[in-house]
Protein backbone atom coordinates (compact mmCIF):
# COMPACT_ATOMS: atom_id res chain seq x y z
CA UNK A 1 0.00 0.00 0.00
CA UNK A 2 1.23 3.49 -0.80
CA UNK A 3 1.51 6.02 1.96
CA UNK A 4 -1.79 7.63 2.99
CA UNK A 5 -3.02 10.19 5.52
CA UNK A 6 -5.89 9.05 7.71
CA UNK A 7 -8.55 11.41 9.08
CA UNK A 8 -11.34 10.32 11.37
CA UNK A 9 -14.52 12.33 10.76
CA UNK A 10 -16.64 13.16 13.79
CA UNK A 11 -19.70 14.29 11.82
CA UNK A 12 -20.94 14.48 8.24
CA UNK A 13 -20.08 18.19 8.14
CA UNK A 14 -16.59 17.41 9.44
CA UNK A 15 -16.16 14.72 6.75
CA UNK A 16 -17.29 17.16 4.05
CA UNK A 17 -14.58 19.56 5.21
CA UNK A 18 -11.84 16.92 5.48
CA UNK A 19 -12.46 15.46 2.01
CA UNK A 20 -11.04 18.62 0.47
CA UNK A 21 -7.47 17.53 1.36
CA UNK A 22 -5.47 16.35 -1.69
CA UNK A 23 -6.80 13.35 -3.58
CA UNK A 24 -8.93 12.16 -0.68
CA UNK A 25 -11.43 9.32 -0.57
CA UNK A 26 -14.15 8.43 1.89
CA UNK A 27 -13.58 5.23 3.86
CA UNK A 28 -16.47 3.32 5.39
CA UNK A 29 -16.11 -0.39 6.19
CA UNK A 30 -13.17 -0.54 3.80
CA UNK A 31 -13.98 -4.04 2.59
CA UNK A 32 -13.33 -2.98 -1.01
CA UNK A 33 -11.20 0.13 -0.65
CA UNK A 34 -8.52 -1.34 1.64
CA UNK A 35 -7.94 -4.41 -0.60
CA UNK A 36 -7.83 -2.08 -3.64
CA UNK A 37 -5.23 0.07 -1.88
CA UNK A 38 -3.18 -2.98 -0.87
CA UNK A 39 -2.95 -4.04 -4.50
CA UNK A 40 -2.33 -0.39 -5.48
CA UNK A 41 -5.41 -0.31 -7.70
CA UNK A 42 -6.42 2.67 -5.59
CA UNK A 43 -3.94 5.16 -4.16
CA UNK A 44 -5.74 8.06 -2.48
CA UNK A 45 -3.52 10.60 -0.72
CA UNK A 46 -5.97 10.88 2.17
CA UNK A 47 -8.73 8.79 3.73
CA UNK A 48 -11.69 10.30 5.55
CA UNK A 49 -13.15 7.63 7.85
CA UNK A 50 -16.95 7.82 8.08
CA UNK A 51 -17.40 4.72 10.20
CA UNK A 52 -17.25 6.49 13.57
CA UNK A 53 -20.09 8.92 12.82
CA UNK A 54 -22.94 7.76 15.07
CA UNK A 55 -25.61 9.62 13.04
CA UNK A 56 -24.89 7.41 10.03
CA UNK A 57 -25.68 4.17 11.85
CA UNK A 58 -28.95 2.40 12.49
CA UNK A 59 -32.20 1.22 10.95
CA UNK A 60 -35.57 2.92 11.36
CA UNK A 61 -38.77 1.17 10.36
CA UNK A 62 -42.03 3.07 10.59
CA UNK A 63 -44.93 1.17 9.09
CA UNK A 64 -43.63 0.23 5.65
CA UNK A 65 -41.11 3.07 5.51
CA UNK A 66 -37.52 2.02 6.02
CA UNK A 67 -34.45 4.21 6.54
CA UNK A 68 -31.04 2.60 6.81
CA UNK A 69 -28.09 4.75 7.86
CA UNK A 70 -25.19 4.60 5.41
CA UNK A 71 -22.69 3.28 7.98
CA UNK A 72 -24.97 0.41 9.03
CA UNK A 73 -23.12 -2.88 8.61
CA UNK A 74 -24.36 -5.82 6.55
CA UNK A 75 -24.52 -7.77 9.82
CA UNK A 76 -26.91 -5.22 11.33
CA UNK A 77 -29.09 -5.13 8.20
CA UNK A 78 -29.23 -8.94 8.21
CA UNK A 79 -30.25 -9.15 11.87
CA UNK A 80 -32.63 -6.23 12.43
CA UNK A 81 -35.89 -7.77 13.63
CA UNK A 82 -38.14 -4.93 12.42
CA UNK A 83 -36.58 -4.93 8.96
CA UNK A 84 -36.88 -8.73 8.78
CA UNK A 85 -40.64 -8.34 9.26
CA UNK A 86 -41.25 -5.72 6.55
CA UNK A 87 -38.60 -6.67 3.99
CA UNK A 88 -37.07 -10.10 4.72
CA UNK A 89 -35.51 -10.22 1.23
CA UNK A 90 -33.16 -7.36 2.08
CA UNK A 91 -32.14 -9.02 5.37
CA UNK A 92 -31.54 -12.25 3.48
CA UNK A 93 -29.41 -10.44 0.90
CA UNK A 94 -27.32 -8.70 3.59
CA UNK A 95 -26.79 -12.01 5.39
CA UNK A 96 -25.25 -13.51 2.28
CA UNK A 97 -22.71 -10.82 1.41
CA UNK A 98 -19.12 -12.04 1.71
CA UNK A 99 -18.53 -13.83 5.01
CA UNK A 100 -19.29 -13.09 8.70
CA UNK A 101 -16.12 -11.02 9.22
CA UNK A 102 -16.84 -8.95 6.11
CA UNK A 103 -20.46 -8.44 7.21
CA UNK A 104 -19.24 -7.12 10.57
CA UNK A 105 -17.43 -4.26 8.84
CA UNK A 106 -18.86 -3.68 5.36
CA UNK A 107 -21.60 -1.05 5.14
CA UNK A 108 -24.60 -0.42 2.90
CA UNK A 109 -23.47 3.14 2.12
CA UNK A 110 -20.02 1.98 1.12
CA UNK A 111 -21.39 -0.76 -1.11
CA UNK A 112 -23.83 1.57 -2.81
CA UNK A 113 -21.28 4.36 -3.35
CA UNK A 114 -18.76 1.88 -4.75
CA UNK A 115 -21.33 0.29 -7.11
CA UNK A 116 -19.34 -2.85 -7.85
CA UNK A 117 -21.05 -4.50 -10.84
CA UNK A 118 -21.24 -7.77 -8.87
CA UNK A 119 -22.30 -6.29 -5.50
CA UNK A 120 -25.65 -7.35 -4.06
CA UNK A 121 -27.12 -4.11 -2.71
CA UNK A 122 -27.42 -2.15 -6.00
CA UNK A 123 -29.93 -4.71 -7.33
CA UNK A 124 -32.00 -4.44 -4.14
CA UNK A 125 -32.10 -0.65 -4.17
CA UNK A 126 -33.01 -0.53 -7.85
CA UNK A 127 -35.78 -3.13 -7.47
CA UNK A 128 -37.10 -1.49 -4.31
CA UNK A 129 -37.19 1.90 -6.05
CA UNK A 130 -35.14 3.18 -3.12
CA UNK A 131 -33.88 6.70 -2.61
CA UNK A 132 -30.23 7.36 -1.85
CA UNK A 133 -29.90 10.26 0.58
CA UNK A 134 -26.69 12.29 0.57
CA UNK A 135 -25.48 15.35 2.46
CA UNK A 136 -26.62 17.42 -0.54
CA UNK A 137 -29.73 15.85 -2.05
CA UNK A 138 -31.94 12.79 -2.52
CA UNK A 139 -31.34 10.62 -5.57
CA UNK A 140 -33.70 7.96 -6.93
CA UNK A 141 -31.95 4.60 -7.39
CA UNK A 142 -33.08 4.70 -11.06
CA UNK A 143 -30.84 7.73 -11.56
CA UNK A 144 -28.08 6.85 -9.09
CA UNK A 145 -26.31 3.82 -10.61
CA UNK A 146 -24.42 4.86 -13.73
CA UNK A 147 -22.15 2.03 -14.81
CA UNK A 148 -19.20 -0.02 -13.58
CA UNK A 149 -18.17 1.50 -10.23
CA UNK A 150 -19.91 4.70 -11.33
CA UNK A 151 -22.68 6.64 -9.67
CA UNK A 152 -24.04 10.18 -9.88
CA UNK A 153 -22.24 11.03 -6.63
CA UNK A 154 -19.90 14.01 -6.72
CA UNK A 155 -16.40 13.48 -5.30
CA UNK A 156 -17.21 15.36 -2.12
CA UNK A 157 -20.73 13.99 -1.70
CA UNK A 158 -21.50 11.63 1.18
CA UNK A 159 -24.21 8.97 1.18
CA UNK A 160 -25.94 9.36 4.53
CA UNK A 161 -28.83 6.89 4.23
CA UNK A 162 -31.02 4.85 1.94
CA UNK A 163 -34.78 4.93 2.23
CA UNK A 164 -37.58 2.91 0.67
CA UNK A 165 -41.14 1.80 1.14
CA UNK A 166 -41.25 -1.94 1.68
CA UNK A 167 -43.22 -3.60 -1.12
CA UNK A 168 -45.88 -6.26 -0.50
CA UNK A 169 -43.51 -8.90 -1.83
CA UNK A 170 -39.80 -9.10 -2.48
CA UNK A 171 -37.22 -11.81 -3.05
CA UNK A 172 -33.54 -12.14 -3.90
CA UNK A 173 -31.55 -15.02 -5.35
CA UNK A 174 -27.96 -15.08 -6.49
CA UNK A 175 -25.61 -17.51 -8.13
CA UNK A 176 -22.37 -16.86 -6.30
CA UNK A 177 -19.09 -17.26 -8.07
CA UNK A 178 -17.65 -20.46 -6.53
CA UNK A 179 -14.34 -18.75 -5.70
CA UNK A 180 -15.07 -15.12 -4.87
CA UNK A 181 -18.72 -15.60 -3.83
CA UNK A 182 -19.59 -12.36 -5.60
CA UNK A 183 -22.83 -12.59 -7.57
CA UNK A 184 -22.22 -14.06 -11.02
CA UNK A 185 -25.86 -13.17 -11.44
CA UNK A 186 -28.23 -11.97 -8.75
CA UNK A 187 -31.85 -10.95 -9.23
CA UNK A 188 -33.98 -8.92 -6.82
CA UNK A 189 -37.71 -8.88 -7.57
CA UNK A 190 -40.41 -6.78 -5.95
CA UNK A 191 -44.16 -6.51 -6.28
CA UNK A 192 -45.57 -3.34 -4.83
CA UNK A 193 -48.22 -0.74 -5.54
CA UNK A 194 -46.21 0.53 -8.52
CA UNK A 195 -46.08 -2.92 -10.08
CA UNK A 196 -43.28 -5.41 -10.55
CA UNK A 197 -39.61 -4.51 -10.66
CA UNK A 198 -36.72 -6.89 -11.30
CA UNK A 199 -33.11 -5.74 -11.03
CA UNK A 200 -30.09 -7.78 -12.04
CA UNK A 201 -26.57 -7.55 -10.63
CA UNK A 202 -23.38 -9.38 -11.60
CA UNK A 203 -24.45 -9.88 -15.20
CA UNK A 204 -24.65 -6.51 -16.93
CA UNK A 205 -21.76 -5.19 -18.99
CA UNK A 206 -22.58 -1.79 -17.59
CA UNK A 207 -23.49 -2.75 -14.03
CA UNK A 208 -26.87 -3.23 -12.40
CA UNK A 209 -29.97 -2.99 -14.65
CA UNK A 210 -33.71 -3.70 -14.72
CA UNK A 211 -34.83 -6.56 -16.94
CA UNK A 212 -37.81 -5.62 -19.13
CA UNK A 213 -38.40 -9.24 -20.10
CA UNK A 214 -38.57 -10.50 -16.51
CA UNK A 215 -40.75 -7.58 -15.40
CA UNK A 216 -43.20 -8.07 -18.30
CA UNK A 217 -43.60 -11.78 -17.59
CA UNK A 218 -43.99 -11.30 -13.84
CA UNK A 219 -46.50 -8.48 -14.31
CA UNK A 220 -48.83 -10.99 -15.97
CA UNK A 221 -48.39 -13.43 -13.12
CA UNK A 222 -46.05 -13.17 -10.15
CA UNK A 223 -45.13 -16.86 -10.17
CA UNK A 224 -41.95 -18.77 -11.14
CA UNK A 225 -43.94 -20.56 -13.89
CA UNK A 226 -44.60 -17.20 -15.56
CA UNK A 227 -40.91 -17.18 -16.51
CA UNK A 228 -41.01 -20.53 -18.33
CA UNK A 229 -39.81 -19.96 -21.85
CA UNK A 230 -38.85 -16.34 -21.19
CA UNK A 231 -35.47 -15.44 -22.59
CA UNK A 232 -33.29 -12.47 -21.78
CA UNK A 233 -31.01 -11.12 -24.54
CA UNK A 234 -27.32 -11.83 -23.94
CA UNK A 235 -26.34 -8.63 -25.70
CA UNK A 236 -24.85 -6.18 -23.15
CA UNK A 237 -24.21 -8.97 -20.64
CA UNK A 238 -20.76 -9.69 -19.20
CA UNK A 239 -18.57 -12.44 -20.58
CA UNK A 240 -15.44 -13.57 -18.72
CA UNK A 241 -13.56 -16.72 -17.73
CA UNK A 242 -16.37 -17.62 -15.35
CA UNK A 243 -19.35 -17.44 -17.71
CA UNK A 244 -20.33 -16.38 -21.21
CA UNK A 245 -23.00 -13.71 -21.81
CA UNK A 246 -25.37 -16.51 -22.93
CA UNK A 247 -24.80 -18.44 -19.70
CA UNK A 248 -25.49 -15.30 -17.67
CA UNK A 249 -28.65 -14.61 -19.72
CA UNK A 250 -29.93 -18.02 -18.70
CA UNK A 251 -28.91 -17.42 -15.09
CA UNK A 252 -30.98 -14.22 -15.02
CA UNK A 253 -34.14 -16.25 -15.71
CA UNK A 254 -33.20 -19.02 -13.27
CA UNK A 255 -32.33 -16.59 -10.47
CA UNK A 256 -35.50 -14.59 -11.16
CA UNK A 257 -37.56 -17.77 -10.74
CA UNK A 258 -35.87 -18.51 -7.42
CA UNK A 259 -36.31 -14.91 -6.30
CA UNK A 260 -40.06 -15.02 -7.07
CA UNK A 261 -40.40 -18.34 -5.27
CA UNK A 262 -38.69 -16.76 -2.24
CA UNK A 263 -40.93 -13.68 -2.48
CA UNK A 264 -44.07 -15.84 -2.50
CA UNK A 265 -42.90 -18.16 0.28
CA UNK B 1 2.17 8.94 11.36
CA UNK B 2 -0.61 8.55 13.89
CA UNK B 3 -0.81 7.50 17.49
CA UNK B 4 -2.79 4.29 17.90
CA UNK B 5 -4.23 3.31 21.29
CA UNK B 6 -5.91 -0.03 21.81
CA UNK B 7 -6.79 -2.47 24.52
CA UNK B 8 -5.37 -5.78 23.33
CA UNK B 9 -6.12 -8.91 25.36
CA UNK B 10 -6.94 -6.74 28.35
CA UNK B 11 -3.75 -4.69 28.18
CA UNK B 12 -3.63 -1.00 27.18
CA UNK B 13 -1.17 -0.51 24.34
CA UNK B 14 -0.23 2.38 22.12
CA UNK B 15 2.29 3.21 19.48
CA UNK B 16 3.06 5.60 16.65
CA UNK B 17 2.50 3.98 13.27
CA UNK B 18 2.36 5.00 9.64
CA UNK B 19 -1.29 5.51 8.69
CA UNK B 20 -1.05 2.73 6.09
CA UNK B 21 -0.08 0.13 8.73
CA UNK B 22 -2.58 -2.73 8.75
CA UNK B 23 -3.95 -3.85 12.09
CA UNK B 24 -2.46 -7.32 11.60
CA UNK B 25 1.02 -5.85 11.16
CA UNK B 26 0.60 -3.66 14.23
CA UNK B 27 -0.35 -6.75 16.25
CA UNK B 28 2.45 -8.89 14.91
CA UNK B 29 5.31 -6.44 14.54
CA UNK B 30 4.68 -3.77 17.15
CA UNK B 31 3.15 -5.97 19.83
CA UNK B 32 4.86 -9.26 18.95
CA UNK B 33 1.51 -11.09 18.90
CA UNK B 34 2.41 -13.42 16.05
CA UNK B 35 -0.46 -15.83 16.67
CA UNK B 36 -2.55 -13.79 14.24
CA UNK B 37 -1.43 -14.86 10.78
CA UNK B 38 -1.32 -13.33 7.32
CA UNK B 39 -2.42 -16.00 4.87
CA UNK B 40 -3.75 -14.67 1.60
CA UNK B 41 -3.46 -10.91 2.19
CA UNK B 42 -6.57 -10.52 -0.02
CA UNK B 43 -9.29 -10.75 2.67
CA UNK B 44 -10.32 -14.26 1.71
CA UNK B 45 -8.56 -16.79 3.94
CA UNK B 46 -9.42 -15.60 7.45
CA UNK B 47 -6.07 -16.52 9.06
CA UNK B 48 -5.94 -12.94 10.39
CA UNK B 49 -9.34 -12.92 12.13
CA UNK B 50 -9.36 -11.17 15.51
CA UNK B 51 -12.21 -9.75 17.59
CA UNK B 52 -12.61 -5.98 17.39
CA UNK B 53 -15.02 -4.75 20.06
CA UNK B 54 -16.27 -8.32 20.36
CA UNK B 55 -16.86 -9.00 16.67
CA UNK B 56 -14.80 -11.17 14.31
CA UNK B 57 -13.00 -9.07 11.72
CA UNK B 58 -10.17 -9.53 9.27
CA UNK B 59 -7.19 -7.64 10.66
CA UNK B 60 -5.48 -7.64 7.25
CA UNK B 61 -8.31 -5.53 5.84
CA UNK B 62 -8.28 -2.82 8.42
CA UNK B 63 -5.81 -0.06 9.21
CA UNK B 64 -4.44 0.06 12.73
CA UNK B 65 -5.58 3.71 12.94
CA UNK B 66 -9.13 2.69 12.02
CA UNK B 67 -9.14 0.40 15.06
CA UNK B 68 -7.71 3.00 17.43
CA UNK B 69 -9.86 3.21 20.56
CA UNK B 70 -11.12 -0.36 20.15
CA UNK B 71 -10.81 -3.41 22.35
CA UNK B 72 -9.14 -6.31 20.59
CA UNK B 73 -8.89 -9.98 21.41
CA UNK B 74 -6.37 -12.15 19.58
CA UNK B 75 -5.74 -15.88 19.83
CA UNK B 76 -3.22 -15.13 22.60
CA UNK B 77 -6.00 -13.64 24.72
CA UNK B 78 -8.43 -16.56 24.70
CA UNK B 79 -6.97 -19.00 27.20
CA UNK B 80 -7.35 -18.41 30.91
CA UNK B 81 -3.77 -18.87 32.08
CA UNK B 82 -2.89 -22.53 31.54
CA UNK B 83 -6.54 -23.46 30.89
CA UNK B 84 -7.39 -23.57 27.21
CA UNK B 85 -10.55 -21.83 26.02
CA UNK B 86 -13.27 -24.45 25.30
CA UNK B 87 -12.88 -23.85 21.54
CA UNK B 88 -9.10 -24.36 21.77
CA UNK B 89 -9.65 -27.50 23.85
CA UNK B 90 -12.16 -28.83 21.31
CA UNK B 91 -9.75 -28.23 18.41
CA UNK B 92 -7.13 -30.20 20.34
CA UNK B 93 -9.54 -32.99 21.32
CA UNK B 94 -11.01 -33.41 17.81
CA UNK B 95 -7.75 -32.71 15.98
CA UNK B 96 -9.26 -29.76 14.12
CA UNK B 97 -5.98 -28.91 12.44
CA UNK B 98 -3.07 -30.31 10.52
CA UNK B 99 -0.41 -27.72 9.73
CA UNK B 100 -2.03 -25.22 12.10
CA UNK B 101 -1.57 -22.10 10.01
CA UNK B 102 -5.29 -21.33 9.68
CA UNK B 103 -6.06 -22.40 13.25
CA UNK B 104 -5.87 -19.03 15.04
CA UNK B 105 -8.31 -17.53 12.55
CA UNK B 106 -10.54 -20.60 12.68
CA UNK B 107 -10.70 -20.44 16.48
CA UNK B 108 -11.42 -16.70 16.56
CA UNK B 109 -14.17 -17.18 13.94
CA UNK B 110 -15.55 -20.17 15.86
CA UNK B 111 -15.76 -18.32 19.19
CA UNK B 112 -17.56 -15.43 17.48
CA UNK B 113 -19.94 -17.86 15.74
CA UNK B 114 -20.75 -19.68 18.99
CA UNK B 115 -21.37 -16.36 20.77
CA UNK B 116 -23.88 -15.36 18.06
CA UNK B 117 -25.67 -18.72 18.20
CA UNK B 118 -26.43 -19.39 21.86
CA UNK B 119 -29.32 -21.59 20.70
CA UNK B 120 -26.73 -24.04 19.29
CA UNK B 121 -25.31 -24.87 15.88
CA UNK B 122 -25.65 -27.65 13.34
CA UNK B 123 -23.22 -28.77 10.67
CA UNK B 124 -24.85 -26.73 7.89
CA UNK B 125 -24.72 -23.55 9.96
CA UNK B 126 -21.08 -24.12 10.95
CA UNK B 127 -20.01 -24.71 7.35
CA UNK B 128 -21.88 -21.60 6.17
CA UNK B 129 -20.31 -19.54 8.96
CA UNK B 130 -16.84 -20.75 7.92
CA UNK B 131 -17.30 -19.11 4.50
CA UNK B 132 -14.48 -16.67 5.21
CA UNK B 133 -11.90 -19.10 6.61
CA UNK B 134 -9.86 -21.31 4.34
CA UNK B 135 -8.03 -24.47 5.43
CA UNK B 136 -5.86 -26.16 2.85
CA UNK B 137 -5.13 -29.31 4.91
CA UNK B 138 -8.05 -30.78 6.76
CA UNK B 139 -11.01 -30.76 4.41
CA UNK B 140 -12.80 -29.03 7.32
CA UNK B 141 -14.34 -32.21 8.79
CA UNK B 142 -12.57 -32.11 12.14
CA UNK B 143 -12.82 -28.32 12.32
CA UNK B 144 -16.60 -28.60 12.04
CA UNK B 145 -16.63 -31.42 14.62
CA UNK B 146 -14.54 -29.35 17.03
CA UNK B 147 -16.78 -26.28 16.68
CA UNK B 148 -19.95 -28.34 17.23
CA UNK B 149 -18.42 -29.93 20.32
CA UNK B 150 -17.27 -26.57 21.69
CA UNK B 151 -20.70 -25.07 21.08
CA UNK B 152 -22.28 -27.85 23.17
CA UNK B 153 -19.72 -27.53 25.97
CA UNK B 154 -20.16 -23.77 26.11
CA UNK B 155 -23.96 -23.83 26.12
CA UNK B 156 -23.88 -26.41 28.95
CA UNK B 157 -21.44 -24.23 30.88
CA UNK B 158 -23.58 -21.11 30.44
CA UNK B 159 -26.72 -23.02 31.48
CA UNK B 160 -25.12 -24.32 34.66
CA UNK B 161 -23.83 -20.83 35.38
CA UNK B 162 -27.36 -19.48 34.95
CA UNK B 163 -28.64 -22.16 37.30
CA UNK B 164 -26.07 -21.27 39.93
CA UNK B 165 -26.98 -17.59 39.59
CA UNK B 166 -30.65 -18.47 40.07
Amino acid sequence: MYSVNYHRATSVADAAKKIKAGDAKFLSGGMTLIPAMKTRLAAPSDLVDLSHIADLKGIKVSGKNVTIGAATTHFDVANDEKLKKVCPALSHLAGHIGDPAVRHRGTIGGSVANNDPAADYPSALLALGATIVTNKRQIAADKFFKGLFETTLKDDEIVTAVTFTAPAKSGYAKFPNPASRYAMTGVFVTKGKDGVRAAVTGAGDDGVFRSKEIEAALTKKFEPAALDGVSVPSKNLMGDIHATPEYRANLVVVMAKRAVAAANA
Amino acid sequence: MSEVSLVVNGRKVSGAVEDRTLLVHFLRENLGLTGTHVGCDTSQCGACVVHVDGKAMKSCTMLAVQASGSTITTIEGLANGADLHPVQAAFKEHHGLQCGFCTPGMIMTATDMIRRHPEGLDEIAVRAELEGNICRCTGYHNIVKAILAASKTMSKASKSKAKKAA
